[in-house]
């Protein structure tokens, strides 16, 4: 069972990496694309709401895996070609992104009507507001939400192997198909799950503790 | 309000304001004149559109017909003109409304560091000074949270005037308050009307109308239905509607 561990640990720890930096740049991009959904949903002007209503309805609505499948070998065929870990990086955000923007919308939804019209009434303008009063209080009860988001993200980078990006999982195909080696499969799989543990058990220990504090803060 | 003259434009002029809410014709034919310095008290029985009315002229409440005029000039529809507008008019509300992630110092300063872009320091040695108006200089680092209701109101106040506003406006600013608190927030008031401050105060507080009103106006579903000095209005009041809510509200 312990034989070409240590090749097992490279293996495994190079696509780790990848898992976590794809999961990184993946998630920064969807926070902002997520806020800009967000300010959308609660904007004034219409157009900006149907927008980021048909958005969310399109992404939340089709599997992940149909999504970076209609973009590394759909886009490609209408000229936009792009290697494939960028497209790994553009479907896990933007498919993020509805969600985060659904979250931070629920978020400014709990925020008292009354802090908006105080914000208003002083003479802020919609940006200012939302800038200035309602994210920063949204903020606050939207962190556990989208910690759960994160590691739902961790664990959806796993499918960018399909479009041939060699993260934690492709890597552990590749040890399992090796009919040269032999790589003992319950190493592998336990090494899989692992790996994922190592990266979502102190996010998940993190979102406890800001939840806690959110508390504290009411 | 001694010099009031012909000369002088009202500084919130209503003409033949409609607003509905569905089917509920909540404003109908709202004309309301409001001249410098003036101190109005607008009453009436629950859900007679009195805050509404208040709304109306920041438009946190939009309008169905009439117009709206400001400084005469009519409220702009929306954007930065209309922030510009909010910016002179305050506001303080029956649930104080302040902003729970900031401390009192950051309440008041907000506006006049992001509206009127004053440099923190400047807006913080008035902010202080306001405070010291209120009474509550001690609190400037306290959260909204940690002060009791009167408290939050007071600073809700000092919050609406760090924006030199040209005009004051309270909805039920005490109706959520202790009655041991009632009086620190009126006595702010009426200090405020008394050194010229132009206000519209929604209040179910007949003593501070009789004060401090230079005019009542009476309102009852969705109409203005009598409009006189508060002595008139108390000790002579000319509609049975007017009579009939008088005797209900100075009956306890
Ligand atoms: N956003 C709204 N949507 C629908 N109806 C509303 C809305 N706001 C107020 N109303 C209704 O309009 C009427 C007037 O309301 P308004 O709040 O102006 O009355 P009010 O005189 O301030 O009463 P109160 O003394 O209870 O505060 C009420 O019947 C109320 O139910
Ligand atoms: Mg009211």
């Amino acid at each position: 069972m312990f034989d070409n561990l240590a090749q097992i640990a490279a293996a495994l720890g190079s696509g780790l990496w990848v898992t976590v930096w794809v999961t990184a740049v993946s998630f920064f991009f969807a926070l902002v694309i997520g806020g800009v959904l967000a300010t959308m949903h609660v904007s004034p002007a219409p157009p900006a709401r149907w927008f980021a209503t048909a958005y969310t309805g399109l992404f939340k609505n089709i599997p992940l895996l149909a999504v970076l499948f209609i973009m590394y070998f759909g886009l490609p065929k209408i000229g936009i070609a792009l290697p494939n870990w960028q497209w790994a990086i553009i479907g896990l955000s933007t498919y993020t992104a509805a969600f985060v923007g659904e979250t931070l919308r629920s978020g400014i939804n709990s925020i008292n009507l009354g802090q908006a019209e105080a914000a208003r009434s002083i003479g802020l303008t919609f940006g200012q507001s939302l800038r200035n009063v309602i994210l920063p209080q949204a903020f606050r009860t939207v962190i556990p939400p989208l910690g759960s988001l994160l590691t739902a993200l961790v664990k959806n980078s796993s499918l960018v192997l399909a479009i041939g990006v060699t993260e934690t999982s492709a890597m552990a195909q590749r040890l399992i198909n090796d009919t040269d080696v032999h790589y003992n499969l319950w190493t592998v799989i336990i090494g899989v799950a692992l790996c994922y543990l190592i990266v979502n058990l102190p996010i998940s220990y993190f979102i406890r503790r800001a939840e806690r504090r959110a508390e504290f803060a009411r | 309000m001694e010099n009031a003259t012909t000369t002088q434009t009202p500084l919130v002029q209503l003409s033949k304001v409609n607003k509905y809410f569905g089917d509920l014709h909540v404003l109908q034919d709202i004309d309301l004149t409001v001249m410098p310095g003036e101190v109005i008290v607008l009453i009436g029985p629950s859900g007679s559109g009195k805050s509404t009315l208040c709304r109306t002229i920041n438009r946190l409440e939009t309008i169905d017909s009439g117009d709206v005029k400001v400084d005469g000039r009519p409220l702009p529809a929306e954007g930065r003109a209309l922030a510009e507008l909010r910016s002179n008019v305050g506001m303080v509300f029956q649930h104080f409304n302040l902003f729970a992630h900031l401390n009192v110092l950051q309440n008041i300063t907000l506006g006049p560091i992001k509206v009127r872009r004053m440099t923190k320091a400047k807006a913080e040695e008035r902010a202080r000074a306001l405070l010291d108006r209120v009474g509550l200089s001690d609190k400037a680092d306290s959260y909204p949270a940690q002060l009791s209701g009167g408290q939050q109101q007071r600073v809700a106040i000092a919050r609406g005037l760090a924006m030199d506003p040209k005009l004051m406006m309270f909805d039920e600013p005490t109706s959520a308050l202790d009655p041991e608190m009632i009086n620190e927030v009126l006595d702010v008031m009426q200090d405020l009307a008394r050194e010229g401050m132009t206000m519209v105060v929604v209040t179910h507080e007949m003593g501070f109308a009789r004060r401090a009103a230079d005019k009542v106006v009476f309102m009852a579903d969705g109409q203005i239905v009598e409009v006189a000095p508060p002595a008139d209005f108390f000790d002579n009041p000319q509609t049975a509607r007017a009579q009939d809510f008088l005797s209900k509200v100075l009956s306890h």
